[in-house]
């Protein structure tokens, strides 16, 4: 069960980065909205994990990131931005003794609860990722409105991926 | 000691967060070019404007020094206007009169020594023989008004024997009916300003305002503006006017003259000495 977990998360990995760098990373509408598909791999962690691990994934994840987008420490500060609010959102949100679900995925905890983590976690890595990338505050409007549009188009993704790969069993 | 770790691994999320988190940041500043710049930048332009607060700040304790160097800047440049126009360079300028085919030439000179206060006043040039002075060349002020004659020549100075001394005699008209006389400084005299004209034939009529010109007759050149009349028709014991008359020229404020040289005065001179005086 446990090695199974690792490697399904390790495939997972590899998939999204693959797609993120290779794909995602040559797509962008006009500069404003960048999808950013790889924080899926943090969103699907199981519940289980270590916070030091999370974090260290979440680190490790986003420099691979800055040495394929050449921002280092960009992404993998966003990431532990995104570990962060993760953490919170379900220590808050869930009964930390209740939870039996493996991962929090969009077939395992329903689409009201996994659209609300999705959207808190994204925007905070997406705000975070862009002011950092912009690194002032003068162009603060057209930074919020890339982190918006940016949010958007990831959420979308997020939601096709979960959907394709969406099992009614478990539910 | 056991509390705070307790504290720490209850909120470890966020004590793991923030370790991360300054580590991402510093990463990025450290490892991008434009990151870095903006946060140096940044921190220059607060740098920079707390020194331009002290520096408004200092310019204004600095004022006096300042002041002190930039007035003497100003007389140094003063200085290098004056020798930049000064008259050493000045060549003979060349007046052609047509008419009595006269040849002057003026040249000009800047008084190095001037006196006023004396009974008789004499003053330095700083022109000599190596520019063509001689004994007895008429000097004219600069604008209007005559000066004197050279009296002694050395190489590179000269003296003038000015108006104001009692021994100066220049031939002069009056311009309205070029009736003669002679300018004189006068005895017991101390008014720079003032001078007066003597042997006016008794049948010319003076008047207030009168404009006394030379008459050529020397080695001034005719047709200069000596002064105007104040004081007319002064009866002297003689068949002759003399009247008051306030001079063009300040000696006072003197700083240039022109040194007249008349071609043909060594001529006149020796022709002139043909004449035997009681003849």
């Amino acid at each position: 069960m446990n090695s199974r977990i690792i490697i399904i998360n390790t495939i997972r990995w590899f998939l999204l980065l693959f797609v993120q760098v290779f794909l995602l990373k040559n797509m962008g509408f006009y500069d404003l909205s960048t999808p950013f598909i790889y924080v899926l791999f943090l969103l699907l962690l199981p519940f289980g994990i270590p916070n030091i691990l999370l974090y260290l994934l979440a680190f490790g994840t986003g420099l691979t990131l800055d040495a394929f987008y050449d921002t280092m420490g960009v992404h993998a500060t966003a990431c532990v931005v995104l570990a962060f609010v993760r953490i919170s959102f379900i220590s808050i949100s869930l009964n930390r003794d209740a939870i039996d679900d493996p991962e929090p995925s969009l077939s395992y905890m329903g689409f009201q609860w996994f659209s609300l983590y999705a959207f808190l976690c994204v925007i905070a890595h997406h705000i975070v990722l862009f002011f950092l990338e912009t690194f002032k505050l003068t162009e603060i409007g057209y930074t919020l409105m890339r982190c918006g549009l940016s949010c958007i188009f990831t959420l979308l993704i997020i939601f096709l991926v979960e959907f394709i790969f969406y099992k009614r069993t478990s539910r | 000691m056991r509390n705070l770790w307790i504290f720490v691994s209850r909120y470890n999320a966020f004590f793991l967060f923030f370790v991360f988190f300054t580590i991402g940041i510093y990463l990025t500043v450290k490892n991008n070019a434009y990151q870095r710049s903006v946060t140096l930048n940044s921190s220059n332009e607060i740098v920079g404007t707390a020194y331009e607060r002290l520096n408004i700040f200092k310019r204004y304790l600095n004022l006096g020094m300042v002041n002190d160097s930039l007035a003497a800047e100003n007389a140094k440049l003063k200085t290098q206007l004056l020798t930049l126009t000064t008259v050493d360079t000045a060549k003979d300028v060349k007046v052609i009169d047509t008419v009595t085919n006269q040849e002057y030439t003026y040249l000009a000179a800047k008084v190095v020594k001037n006196s006023i206060t004396l009974r008789n006043n004499i003053m330095t040039i700083n022109k000599g023989s190596v520019d063509g002075i001689k004994n007895g060349m008429a000097v004219i002020a600069p604008q209007r008004g005559v000066v004197g004659f050279i009296r002694d020549v050395s190489e590179h100075l000269a003296t003038i024997q000015s108006l104001l001394h009692k021994d100066t005699k220049i031939s002069v008209t009056l311009k309205k009916n070029n009736a003669l006389g002679s300018l004189v400084w006068g005895d017991g005299n101390f008014d720079i300003k003032k001078a007066f004209v003597k042997e006016v034939p008794n049948h010319i009529k003076m008047y207030v305002g009168d404009t006394i010109i030379t008459s050529g007759y020397g080695s001034f050149p005719a047709g200069i503006l000596v002064g105007r009349i104040v004081k007319p028709n002064v009866a002297t014991n003689d068949n002759f006017l003399s009247g008051e008359l306030n001079l063009f020229t300040d000696f006072g404020t003197l700083q240039y003259v022109y040194v007249v040289k008349y071609k043909k005065a060594e001529e006149q001179k020796a022709l002139e000495s043909l004449v035997k005086p009681n003849e």
